[in-house]
């Protein structure tokens, strides 16, 4: 990667040698904008990554963490698709846990603390070691269209490049506002001016827009937290890593503990309910029901006798703490006296107040599912400017944009994932079938066929996808391929391999004695019996690799349920590959009731699958919509 | 084909929230009657999907010869003979749909043709069609040409007319109300199992957030199990709506009275008495008909009567048929208000004049005395002959049922696999009640994650 204007001397000028022609620019270097730009990058477009500062890419601007539930499977999948977010994570994780570990497989989700430092850094050589990728520093101050597509993006230096496509990433940038109690600061972050121009060339696109809110705690420095009373939590033992190129995590694991807030805090947070920003009606736009300010939990949950505070390090060599659950916008001073009133907290001092942020978003319905803006050819949006919250659901989108700008550039076509597919699927088609009211944060119970997507199976499900999209590396590919191999082997192993109850019984195995002979996966199927078991009858399954013997257990104890799943996501496969016009008159359809008109104008879908998760959808409208595209291309053809 | 789905009843979806009809896609075997209403001398029911060769398998011995009527015994789940039917296989993609087609052709009784529709149901991997989706499968794959899918605009109306005045009429009533109370119980139970999934490192969610929705799941599944035993409340549901409109003291409740012959409406000769609906539910012609006695329709002053009024408007709008009733005797013979309406003269009794009695009947489609009973009979062969004539091409009752039946028999069989899988994993008891959702989902209307996250949020402090 060659780096422009961040050398190692702030230098003001920039190489002449520095072309001004890209086929993919990202604007973005968040969680989002990283792993679009590497998409692209990898897919063999000439990709440029502008950013305000290089030194902030990989930031997380949030909590410390990554993965948790729903969101540790999109970063598998991430990793599936060759991106960048799991091998920075491992690289970067100071805590690892797989929450749910005594539920099954599907609904395990693998976690970490990051320290900010390490994982930003992992990020960035990410970056620096990508092949086809430059970085442009600078502030992108506005889009250049002609006819109906993109051309270049302007910088607020004046500087004019050229992209066939341009992906837009800027998170909370877009008109944000911080509050901290009665003070507002216009600011993408703190420190970091917003991005005010971009803003107004969305608008003039005539795209519809809306306004979100998040929040963030006040950071403490650990060194004045008195932990001795706290209950802590360890991580796992070993910790099991995010990448399946990775086979162990080598940085140094910490500690994390816990607090609670008490009777006091509450009360305190009562009293004062009317400089916060939530309540003073100084913030009107909606925030995240999942991860509620505590004013919030105070107003609606204030009988519970305490709200734990998990104490998460921000790093190795960092003593600043992250309290997650106390995000808040009460002003400083309020923020001080809640802190103290909480156990091991009374003489924890504040680094950094906490905040909350509002920002615009474009209604996600304005785009395809390849994330590409339907009206502006070229012009793609990932992350949260499209209303969702969280790295991961961040980075999933920036991949799958970065992938599609790359194609599009290229003068391909976009591809998608379906929902039956990955979590990634699910994300997008969410997003763009139904639009969002709150900030989108991924959970397991939004996809429908949780026990086939899961955490420990995205390779499988994702990376043959990722080698046919030219997305995955040939050292990836032929990790793919060995594993694979491996558990194919298990697979044809266990299949082959049987028994009669009364040989089972033999080795302690108890079944029915109705004389048949089950195979090895199939007495795998039941809930008292793992391979360990099996390897009393069968030492040769002593040699299946822990990998592959984890994957045929689940496979074996959800076959029923899988073979249900598959025959449904086949179905939803041949609804999902039949186009229908985005550019039907639905009032000029007969039949189809006004409300269905105008649910169908809001989504324009592009499919008939996307189509029969529009509201109110019937198979008889359904059928019409398909009648009106093949008139519409009868018509065209003639 | 000429005729296309039209053959195929629209599916009539409760849907008192009124806003989560959808349309969830499954490789399910689907399966309707695709001949007229019985009874009827022959009926014909169409089975398309990948499950068709189980199906024949199961319920007629064995797959019959492709593309040939082959005379063969139903027998139902206990192995009685339902019915002899011609049975006539098209595998797929040679067939209508593209899939693997069946049609049995039964004697059309409507309780053969229930019997038959319920062995369906009762398959795995079953369910009743809903309406336009053999055509819309058809021409996905390519099996009708576009002229054939012109006839859908019309089912579509039809089907969106049905469905809003079937939601709007259970809305109001007492079935509506109790499906409406399971979908609740449903999604609140789900919300505590997919909370403690979703949300394991939340200390206001107990780890054992999910034995209650047992207790909750448990209970549901047996008043499922007693509704579907119990057909009482078949009736209720079923059948076509007459309102009866006219001005204060047009004598609206007299001719209730007349037909239903009982004293449902309090009968005064003080205009406005009638301040809310009353119903009279008889059964005409074999049709159930609800019929249902309205406010006077003029310029109110008291506020129960204006809001009386207000209703019988809203009843009106979403009835099979409306009855415009005007006092024979009164000096200015107001048009009906709403077009379409069946132009009844009360009071013809007070008429002596033979000249007068001519003049009146030429301006009214019927003339009754709710005193005398003259023409009462006659009112009730036109209802009869309207209803026939006008309701829009949906499903009968029969069908009706059947659809509820197989949706709520999957429900609850869905409900006592997660009950049953006690030494399962949690996410697969939790995968059983969302397959327990999507068939009461096709009764109550669709419940969606979102219905889930809101009970999951309002109940619990999320937030770590």
């Amino acid at each position: 990667m060659k780096q422009a204007g961040f050398d190692e001397s702030p230098c003001p000028g920039y190489p002449s040698a520095m072309s001004d022609k890209f086929d993919v620019i990202v604007i973005g270097g968040g969680h989002a904008g990283t792993e679009a730009a590497a998409a692209a990058a990898r897919s063999g477009a000439r990709s440029a990554l502008v950013t305000q500062a290089f030194s902030t890419v990989g930031a997380m601007s949030c909590n410390p963490a990554i993965g948790g539930l729903g969101k540790g499977h999109l970063v598998r999948e991430i990793d599936a698709l060759d991106g960048i977010m799991a091998v920075a994570a491992d690289l970067g994780g100071i805590q690892f846990r797989v929450l749910n570990r005594k539920k099954g497989p599907a609904v395990r989700g693998p976690r970490a603390q990051a320290d900010r430092k390490l994982y930003r850094k992992a990020v960035q050589n990410l970056l620096k070691s990508q092949a086809n990728l430059e970085v442009v520093e600078g502030e992108a101050a506005d889009i250049e269209l002609q006819a109906g597509k993109v051309q270049a993006v302007i910088l607020g230096d004046g500087r004019r490049l050229t992209a066939g496509a341009v992906v837009i990433t800027t998170g909370t940038f877009l008109r944000g506002v911080i509050h901290i109690g009665e003070v507002t600061i216009p600011a993408g972050r703190v420190g970091e001016a917003p991005s005010v121009g971009l803003a107004k060339t969305l608008e003039s696109l005539g795209l519809r827009m809306g306004r979100l809110k998040t929040g963030t705690p006040p950071r403490l420095d650990g060194k004045t937290i008195d932990f001795a009373g706290l209950e802590a939590q360890d991580g796992d033992e070993p910790p099991e890593p995010f990448s399946t190129l990775h086979e162990a995590v080598h940085t140094v694991q910490v500690r994390c503990h816990i607090t609670r807030t008490t009777q006091c805090t509450h009360a305190l947070i009562a009293a004062n309910l009317h400089v916060a920003p939530m309540y003073s009606g100084q913030i009107t736009s909606h925030g995240p029901r999942y991860c509620p300010s505590i004013e919030d939990k105070v107003v609606r949950f204030g009988e519970r006798n305490g709200h734990q505070i998990f104490l998460e390090p921000e790093g190795l060599d960092d003593d600043t703490i992250y309290p997650n659950g106390i995000s808040t916008s009460l002003p400083e001073h309020v923020q001080r006296e809640m802190v103290a009133s909480i156990p091991g907290l009374e003489k924890a001092r504040i680094v950094r107040p906490g905040y909350a942020i509002e920002y615009d978003y474009v209604d996600p319905r304005e785009l395809k599912p390849t994330l590409e803006v339907k009206a502006v050819g070229g012009l793609f949006l990932a992350g949260q400017i499209n209303g969702t919250t969280g790295y991961e659901e961040a980075a999933a989108q920036g991949l799958i944009a970065g992938m599609n700008a790359a194609r599009i550039a290229g003068g391909g076509e976009g591809l998608t994932i379906g929902r039956g597919d990955g979590y990634v699927g699910v994300l997008i088609d969410d997003l763009t079938t139904r639009g969002v009211s709150e900030p989108y944060r991924m959970f397991t119970s939004r996809a429908e066929y949780r026990l086939s997507l899961r955490a420990d199976n995205a390779d499988q499900r994702l990376t043959p996808f990722g080698i046919k999209a030219g997305l995955v590396g040939e050292r990836r590919a032929s990790a793919f391929a060995g594993r694979m191999d491996l558990l194919e082997r298990a697979r044809a192993l266990t299949k082959g391999l049987s028994v009669t109850p009364n040989e089972a019984e033999a080795h302690g195995i108890h079944l029915n004695h109705d004389g048949v002979r089950r195979t090895a996966f199939e007495l795998l199927a039941r809930p008292d019996v793992g391979l360990g078991d099996l390897a009393r009858v069968w030492p040769e399954l002593r040699s299946v690799d822990r990998f592959a013997s984890d994957q045929i257990e689940t496979e074996a104890k959800y076959a029923v349920y899988l073979e249900r799943q598959d025959a449904d996501i086949e179905s939803l496969r041949r609804d999902d590959a039949v186009e229908i016009s985005t550019e039907l008159d639905y009032r000029a359809i007969a039949g189809l009731s006004n409300e269905l008109r105008d649910k169908l104008a809001a989504v324009r879908p592009g499919t008939l699958g996307q189509a029969g998760r529009v509201e109110g959808m019937t198979p008889a409208a359904m059928a019409l919509l398909l009648a009106e595209t093949r008139k519409r291309s009868g018509r065209r053809a003639a | 084909m000429g005729s296309l789905d039209r053959t195929v009843h629209p599916y009539l979806v409760a849907n008192p929230s009124g806003t989560k009809l959808g349309v969830h896609m499954s490789g399910d075997t689907i399966f309707a009657l695709s001949s007229g209403a019985p009874p009827a001398g022959v009926a014909v029911v169409r089975i398309s999907g990948s499950g068709v060769r189980f199906g024949l398998e199961t319920l007629v011995d064995s797959v019959t010869e492709p593309r040939r009527a082959t005379l063969r015994s139903i027998r139902g789940g206990d192995g009685e003979v339902i019915d002899r039917a011609l049975v006539l296989f098209f595998p797929g993609p040679a067939s209508f749909t593209g899939e693997d087609v069946a049609e049995l052709h039964i004697h059309g009784g409507r309780a053969v043709v229930a019997a038959v529709l319920s062995a369906l149901g009762a398959l795995h991997g079953f369910r009743a069609a809903e309406a336009g989706e053999f055509t819309r499968q058809a021409f996905a794959n390519q099996r009708v040409d576009l002229t054939q899918v012109e006839g859908l605009a019309d089912l579509v109306a039809a089907e969106t007319d049905t469905q809003r005045r079937q939601a709007l009429r259970q809305a109001d009533g007492a079935l509506g109300r109790l499906y409406e109370g399971w979908r609740e119980q449903l999604i609140r139970a789900r919300a505590l199992i997919e909370a403690e999934l979703d949300f394991p490192e939340e200390d206001d969610i107990p780890g054992s957030a999910s034995v209650q929705a047992w207790d909750t799941v448990t209970a549901l599944e047996k008043e499922i199990v007693n509704h579907i035993a119990d057909r009482r409340g078949e009736r209720l549901r079923d059948g076509a709506e007459v309102v009866i409109l006219g001005a204060p003291n047009a004598g609206k409740s007299s001719l209730l009275n007349a037909i239903a012959r009982r004293d449902v409406a309090i009968v005064t000769p003080e205009p406005g008495t009638t301040r809310d609906l009353i119903e009279v539910r008889l059964d005409l012609a074999g049709l159930p008909v609800t019929l249902v006695d309205t406010a006077g329709l003029r310029e109110a002053e008291g506020e129960i009567e204006r809001e009386g009024i207000r209703r019988a408007r809203e009843r009106a709008g979403i009835a099979d048929v409306v009855l415009w009733l005007v006092d024979a005797t009164a000096s200015d013979i107001a048009p009906p208000p709403l077009p379409g309406a069946l132009r009844v003269a009360t009071k013809i009794d007070l008429i002596d004049s033979a000249a007068e009695r001519r003049r009146v009947a030429a301006l009214f489609d019927v003339c009754v005395s709710s005193v005398t009973g003259e023409g009462v009979n006659d009112l009730l062969r036109r209802l009869a002959e309207r209803m026939a004539a006008d309701v829009p091409p949906v499903e009968t009752p029969l069908i009706t049922r059947s659809r509820h039946r197989t949706a709520l028999l999957g429900c609850m069989e869905a409900i006592r696999s997660a009950i049953g899988g006690v030494a399962d994993p949690v996410e697969l008891r939790a995968e059983e009640l969302r397959r327990a959702s999507d068939a009461l989902g096709r009764v109550t209307g669709r419940i969606d994650v979102e219905d889930l996250l809101d009970v999951i949020f309002r109940e619990f402090c999320i937030g770590k």
